[in-house]
């Protein structure tokens, strides 16, 4: 795929820094990310790269640096910047979590429908036209409805629709925490280790899944350990290890990459990531 | 008190006397479980929202009477609304000035606030209004005589028909609220989660403070049947009933709707039985002892779920 001179990167990372006290997690990291292609982060853990996502969905205030997304029409958002609801709201961006973040306790269509809030709202008027059983109202709840429906359809679990997102077989929550996400209708979707826990035969759906998710237009920043998917699915591919990007590139030349090659065979290192948790709980 | 002889009748009218007291109760502890769900705090200044709810009630229909709106249903309509519209204001004012700015502070910030502004609203009142007892003539006198008992007469007045029936309404259109409208499954969504609803382009702190209005809102209704009820308020009502929904809905299980409704007519009851078999002197002691028995055996309340930790 070649870039048309004049059309700018879809995400464009410059110089972010992300310093937790006297820990650098995110050191001097730019990157870019295209268009209508699956964007893969991988590197050994605690190489910063969740920190990278919570860089860019809002979750953390960077310590430095920039992040533009350039939306199709050529609005510009500094997501570095911008508020937490706006980041999906005007931006655009939605994200999935390494430890699945469902609304446990609501049912697995609504999880659907707390996604398409927004276009709701505007149609129920604080839930006085809803009240009243106004034809905006029902026209709009039925197309949620419907494409909450296409989504469960395709992640296979229409029927399963009136269950406790929490009652779900941990994969099929993953796949709802995509569709929920897709919900939103972004133009950047962030997968956090969206195979972590999947058995072979859910990971290769998975891939299916993201493949569709693109074709249809959605770009995809990924995260993930499984380098059979990465491998097989992404466009370009982004190795970090601490904290720096150590190698950028189609899969093929990451792959031979002697720098990577060292990164994963050295020495991994947990102590990071767990700090990285723990100051998110904090947070 | 004596009521030998019919034991059966009495028990009877303590019984609609309870539900009653209950019915407002529940209204009130309704607003405590549901900005617990939402932010995990407990709003102490919620009790003295219900306490301005009664003046403006009581505001609006002297002012309605000296503008010539004699018809009674009419008046109480438009006080109702006048009451539930301007607490709903204040509802919004006191989580934009109080709690807004301490979110994301450490957990006993915002409740140390609430506390501050429960005193605050109270000497505002206090100042603004005196502290006199302001008395209102009852506006529904009567009711029916459901049985009559070796000359204890049960007797159901219209007012507390009125009661029992606004707040059964008012508590299924909120149901209805939170159940089947947008608004009802953001409020939902930010109790599980408050980032990552915001992550879907929810707007939390307009959540938020929706959930404060319509709290104030239900308290204003609570506030407005305790003037009519009772038939006097002052400028402390607000406490001691506050901490009677509180109870309430600690012992319905906090968070959860349902329990503060069970919870307020527990306590409703509780407190009406003991008044009349016991000693009303010890009224409140009875309802606190439930919360403390209630703490000790059912840390979770009635309908709570237990909180469990994923590791």
């Amino acid at each position: 795929m070649t870039k048309p001179a004049a059309m700018p990167w879809l995400l464009c990372v410059e110089n972010l820094m992300m310093r937790f006290g006297g820990l650098t997690a995110v050191d001097h990291l730019s990157f870019n990310a295209e268009r209508g292609q699956i964007t893969a982060i991988i590197g050994p853990n605690g190489a910063g790269k969740t920190t990278v996502f919570n860089c860019i969905t809002g979750f953390y205030r960077p310590t430095s640096g920039t992040i533009l997304l350039t939306h199709p029409n050529g609005a510009e958002y500094r997501l570095d910047q911008l508020r937490g609801d706006h980041i999906n709201r005007r931006a655009g961006v939605a994200r999935t979590f390494q430890n699945v973040r469902l609304f446990a306790g609501m049912t697995v269509l609504e999880n659907l429908l707390v996604a398409q809030h927004n276009r709701l709202m505007a149609a129920s008027g604080f839930g006085i036209r809803a009240l009243f059983g106004s034809g905006r109202y029902r026209r709009a709840e039925q197309e949620a409805i419907d494409r909450a429906k296409f989504w469960l359809d395709r992640i296979g679990l229409l029927a399963r629709a009136d269950d406790p997102a929490g009652a779900l077989p941990y994969g099929a929550q993953r796949q709802l925490e995509i569709a929920r996400a897709m919900c939103t209708e972004p133009i950047l979707l962030c997968l956090d280790e969206p195979a972590a826990g999947l058995n072979p035969r859910e990971t290769e759906d998975l891939g299916a899944l993201l493949l569709q998710i693109r074709a249809e237009g959605c770009s995809l920043l990924l995260i993930e350990h499984d380098m059979k998917m990465v491998m097989q699915i992404s466009d370009h591919i982004i190795v970090l290890d601490h904290g720096r990007k150590i190698s950028d590139g189609p899969p093929a030349m990451v792959r031979a990459d002697p720098k990577v090659i060292s990164a994963y065979l050295g020495e991994g290192e947990d102590s990071e990531e767990q700090t990285e948790l723990s100051l998110e709980q904090k947070a | 008190m004596n009521h030998g002889g019919s034991i059966l009748a009495y028990a009877l009218q303590q019984l609609i006397n309870g539900v009653t007291l209950g019915m407002i109760y529940g209204l009130i502890a309704v607003g405590y479980t549901m900005v617990y769900g939402i932010i995990g705090m407990i709003n102490f200044a919620h009790g003295d929202v219900f306490m301005i709810g009664a003046f403006l009630s009581l505001i609006a229909l002297v002012g309605l009477a000296a503008i010539g709106v004699t018809a009674v249903p009419l008046a109480l309509a438009m006080a109702l609304l006048f009451a539930a519209a301007i607490s709903a204001l204040y509802g919004w004012a006191i989580e934009r000035v109080a709690y807004r700015p301490l979110r994301g502070s450490f957990r006993l910030a915002p409740l140390i606030s609430a506390i501050g502004m429960s005193i605050t609203l109270e000497n505002y009142v206090q100042v603004v209004q005196g502290a006199r007892v302001k008395p209102l003539m009852p506006l529904i006198p009567g009711g029916i005589t459901l049985m009559n008992q070796n000359g204890f007469a049960v007797r159901l007045g219209w007012l507390q028909m009125l009661i029992v029936l606004v707040t059964l309404l008012v508590l299924a259109i909120f149901t209805w609220l939170v159940t089947r409208t947008p608004l009802g499954r953001a409020m939902r969504a930010c109790e599980q989660d408050l980032k990552m609803t915001a992550l879907l382009g929810i707007d939390v702190d307009r959540t938020i403070s929706l959930t404060f209005v319509i709290g104030a809102a239900l308290a204003a209704v609570a506030g407005f049947m305790f003037l009519l009820y009772y038939g006097s308020i002052d400028f402390f009502i607000g406490f001691i009933a506050g901490v009677k929904a509180f109870t309430a809905a600690v012992l319905g299980g906090i968070g959860s709707l349902p329990g503060a409704v069970l919870g307020g007519l527990l306590i409703g009851l509780i407190e009406t039985f003991w008044s009349a078999y016991f000693s009303v002197q010890y009224k409140d002691v009875a309802a606190f002892s439930i919360l403390a028995i209630a703490l000790i055996f059912l840390p979770t309340g009635l309908l709570g779920r237990a909180e469990v930790e994923k590791v």
